[in-house]
C-alpha cells in the first residue's frame, strides 16, 4: 500500500456527505451534457449514413429522393416512403418499414420496390434477433432475403409456407421469418393504399 | 393474449439467464443450495418489479420531457441502488420475518445486471407501463425458475464423480449450457 | 510488490474472467464473434482505467459512508461517455453490443477494482491496475469470441474459411456456457502445471 496522502480523509458528517454527492452528480451530469452535445452530430450522421446506404442498396441507381411519412393500413407507427427519381422518371420506392413481431422486439427494414410494385431488394436496418438463427434475415448472412427479389405480391403470396404463403422460412427461425414477411407486407400494403388514393 | 405472450416469452423462450445472459453472477454465486436460491429469487422478483416501475416513470416523465435521455444509465443505477436500500430499511421495520428471509440477498441485487437490464429493455422494447410490469414480473419469475432448477442439479452434482479439472465452476457452466439447450426447445411456443 | 506486478497480474494470474470469475454476463453475452469480444473488452478497459484514475484522485474528499454511490456515479458517467462515443463513431459495433454497453456499470470488475484498489492507491498504480485488469478482460473475451466464431461460424475475425454453416450451437446461447466451461477447466489445468 502507498503512503497516505498529506490530506486526511474527509469526515462522514451529514453535511459533507450531501455536499460531496451533490458536487459529484452535478459535475457528472454537466460533463455528460457536454459529451452528449459533441456526439449528437456524429450519432445523427451515422444514422443518416446507414439509412442512405440502405436506400442505395435496395433501389436501382437514382438521382434524387423525395421523403414522405405515411401511416400504414396496419400498425401504429408511420412508415417512411422514399420516392426515387432519375431526372423526372420514377425509379422506385424505398420503404422504411418495421415489424413488432420479431423474436427480440421490433425489427426495422428498408424494402425497395420498382414502380410496378415488384420488390427490388431488401435491407435490414435494425434487429435484435438471435445471432446464427434470426439474424439470417440480413442478406450478408444468408440467402433468405434473395427469394423476395423481383417478386410481386400478387404472384408471390407474402407469408411463410407454414402459413400458406410462398416464402421459405429460415430454418429454426420461423418467428423471425414471419416478422420479416410482416415488415415487407406492411411496406407493400402502404404503397398499394397510397397508390389507390392518388 | 398479448400479456400471455409476454409472460411465456419472458419465462421460457427468452429466459433472462439462459437466453439473454443477464444475472449470471448471482446465478453462479448463490445457486449452490435450493433454499438460498429461492430466497434470492424472491428478492429479485420484488426489487425488479419495483425498479422497473420507478425507472419507467422517471424515463417517461423526467428524462424524455427534458431531453435528458443520455442520463438514462446514470439515473437508473442510482435509483436502483437507492431503492434497494429503501426496501431493506422498510422491510426491516414492517416485516421482520420477510426481512429475515430476503435481507441478506438485497445488497447483492444492486450489482445484479438483470435488474438494470430489464429496466433498460422495457424502454428499448417500447412497452407501456402495464406491459413493462408484466414483463418485469415474468422475467424475474424466469430468473427464479432458472436459479431453482440449477441449484437442484448442483446439489446432486456435489455427490457425483466429476473429473478433477471440471469440478466447481467449469461443470456448472456446462450444466448451464445443457439447460440453456433444453430451454431452446421452448422457442416454438410463441 | 513491484509496480509492474499491478499491471501483469490482471492479465493472467488474476485474470478477471478465468480466475476471479467476474463480469460473466458480458463475457457470455457478446462473445458471438472475436471482434465483438474485443470491442466489449476495450470499452470496459476504458471505463476501468478512467474510473480508476478519477477515483484515486478524489478518494480523499469522499466521505467513507457515501463512497459506493459516489463511485457508481463516476463509473456510470464514463459508461455513458463510451456509449455515446461508440454510437457516433462505431455504430455497427454499438448495435452488436447493444444492452451490454450500459450494463458495464454493473460489471462487478469495475466497481470491484474501484473499491479494492483505486480507493486506496495512487493514480499511477491505479492506471496500471485498471489497464492490467481491463486488458485481461479484453483478452479473455477475444479468446472466447474467437473460439465461438471459429467453431460456430467457421470464421476468424469475420474472415470465413468454411462455406455454409459450422457447429451452429457455439454461436447460440448454450455454446457460450459450454465453451466457457471447458475453457476455464483448461486454464485451471494449465495454471497448476
Amino acid at each position: 500500500m502507498e503512503k497516505g496522502w498529506p490530506m486526511a480523509k474527509l469526515e462522514s458528517s451529514f453535511r459533507n456527505m450531501v455536499v460531496v454527492l451533490l458536487v459529484i452528480t452535478l459535475v457528472a451530469s454537466l460533463s455528460l451534457a457536454a459529451v452528449y452535445n459533441v456526439t449528437k452530430q456524429p450519432i445523427e450522421a451515422a444514422r443518416q449514413a446507414k439509412k442512405e446506404k440502405a436506400i442505395k442498396k435496395v433501389l436501382p441507381v437514382f438521382g434524387q429522393l423525395e421523403e414522405e411519412a405515411v401511416l400504414p393500413p396496419t400498425g401504429k407507427d408511420p412508415v417512411v416512403v422514399y420516392k426515387a427519381f432519375n431526372a423526372d422518371t420514377l425509379v422506385g420506392y424505398a420503404v422504411e418499414t418495421y415489424s413488432d413481431n420479431g423474436f427480440g422486439g421490433r425489427i426495422q427494414l428498408m424494402i425497395g420496390f420498382l414502380p410496378d410494385l415488384s420488390i427490388y431488394n431488401t435491407a435490414v436496418l435494425k434487429h435484435m434477433e438471435t445471432p446464427g438463427l434470426g439474424d439470417k434475415m440480413d442478406v450478408e448472412k444468408s440467402n433468405f432475403p434473395v427469394q423476395f427479389e423481383r417478386m410481386k405480391a400478387e404472384s408471390f403470396p407474402l407469408a411463410v409456407k407454414k402459413d400458406g404463403g410462398a416464402v421459405d422460412a429460415i430454418t429454426a427461425a420461423t418467428i423471425s421469418s414471419r416478422a420479416f414477411v410482416d415488415g415487407v407486407n406492411r411496406a407493400y400494403e402502404t404503397l398499394k393504399a397510397k397508390g389507390d388514393k392518388q | 393474449m398479448e400479456y400471455i405472450i409476454i409472460i411465456i416469452s419472458a419465462i421460457f423462450v427468452n429466459n433472462i439467464v439462459f437466453a439473454q445472459f443477464l444475472g449470471i453472477c448471482p446465478f453462479l454465486g448463490v445457486s449452490g443450495k435450493l433454499s438460498t436460491s429461492v430466497g434470492m429469487g424472491g428478492a429479485v422478483i420484488f426489487v425488479m418489479t419495483l425498479a422497473t416501475i420507478v425507472t419507467y416513470l422517471i424515463y417517461q416523465f423526467i428524462l424524455v420531457p427534458f431531453g435528458l435521455g443520455f442520463l438514462q444509465t446514470i439515473s437508473y443505477i442510482l435509483v436502483i441502488a437507492a431503492l434497494v436500500q429503501m426496501v431493506e430499511i422498510i422491510l426491516k421495520k414492517v416485516s421482520p420475518a420477510l426481512y429475515q428471509a430476503l435481507g441478506i440477498f438485497l445488497p447483492l441485487i444492486t450489482t445484479n445486471c438483470a435488474v438494470l437490464g430489464v429496466a433498460i429493455l422495457v424502454i428499448q422494447k417500447d412497452f407501456n407501463l402495464v406491459q413493462s410490469v408484466v414483463y418485469a414480473v415474468a422475467t424475474s419469475v424466469g430468473f427464479t425458475l432458472a436459479l431453482a432448477i440449477f441449484a437442484g442439479i448442483r446439489e446432486h452434482l456435489e455427490l457425483m464423480g466429476v473429473p478433477k479439472g471440471m469440478r466447481g465452476v467449469p461443470i456448472a457452466l456446462v450444466v448451464a449450457g445443457l439447460l440453456s439447450l433444453a430451454f431452446m426447445g421452448f422457442a416454438g411456443l410463441v | 510488490m513491484n509496480r509492474l506486478e499491478y499491471f501483469s497480474r490482471g492479465l493472467l494470474r488474476n485474470n478477471p474472467v478465468f480466475v476471479l470469475l467476474l463480469g460473466m454476463c458480458p463475457t457470455l453475452g457478446v462473445t458471438t464473434s472475436a471482434i465483438n469480444g474485443m470491442g466489449m473488452g476495450l470499452a470496459t478497459t476504458f471505463v476501468l482505467v478512467m474510473s480508476n484514475v478519477v477515483i484515486s484522485l478524489v478518494k480523499n474528499v469522499i466521505p467513507d459512508k457515501v463512497r459506493i454511490p459516489a463511485f457508481i456515479v463516476i463509473i456510470a458517467s464514463f459508461v455513458t461517455v463510451v456509449d455515446l462515443v461508440m454510437a457516433g463513431f462505431a455504430p455497427a459495433l454499438h448495435e452488436q453490443l447493444g444492452i451490454f454497453i450500459p450494463l458495464i456499470v454493473v460489471n462487478c470488475i469495475v466497481l470491484g477494482r474501484a473499491e479494492a484498489f483505486a480507493s486506496k492507491n495512487t493514480v499511477f498504480s491505479s492506471i496500471l491496475d485498471g489497464l492490467g485488469m481491463g486488458l485481461g478482460f479484453a483478452f479473455a473475451l477475444t479468446l472466447l469470441g474467437s473460439i465461438r466464431e471459429i467453431l460456430g461460424s467457421g470464421a476468424f475475425f469475420g474472415m470465413k474459411f468454411i462455406q455454409g454453416d459450422a457447429i451452429l450451437l457455439f454461436v447460440l446461447a448454450p455454446g457460450a456456457f459450454i465453451a466457457l466451461g471447458y475453457l476455464i477447466a483448461l486454464i485451471n489445468k494449465l495454471r497448476k502445471v
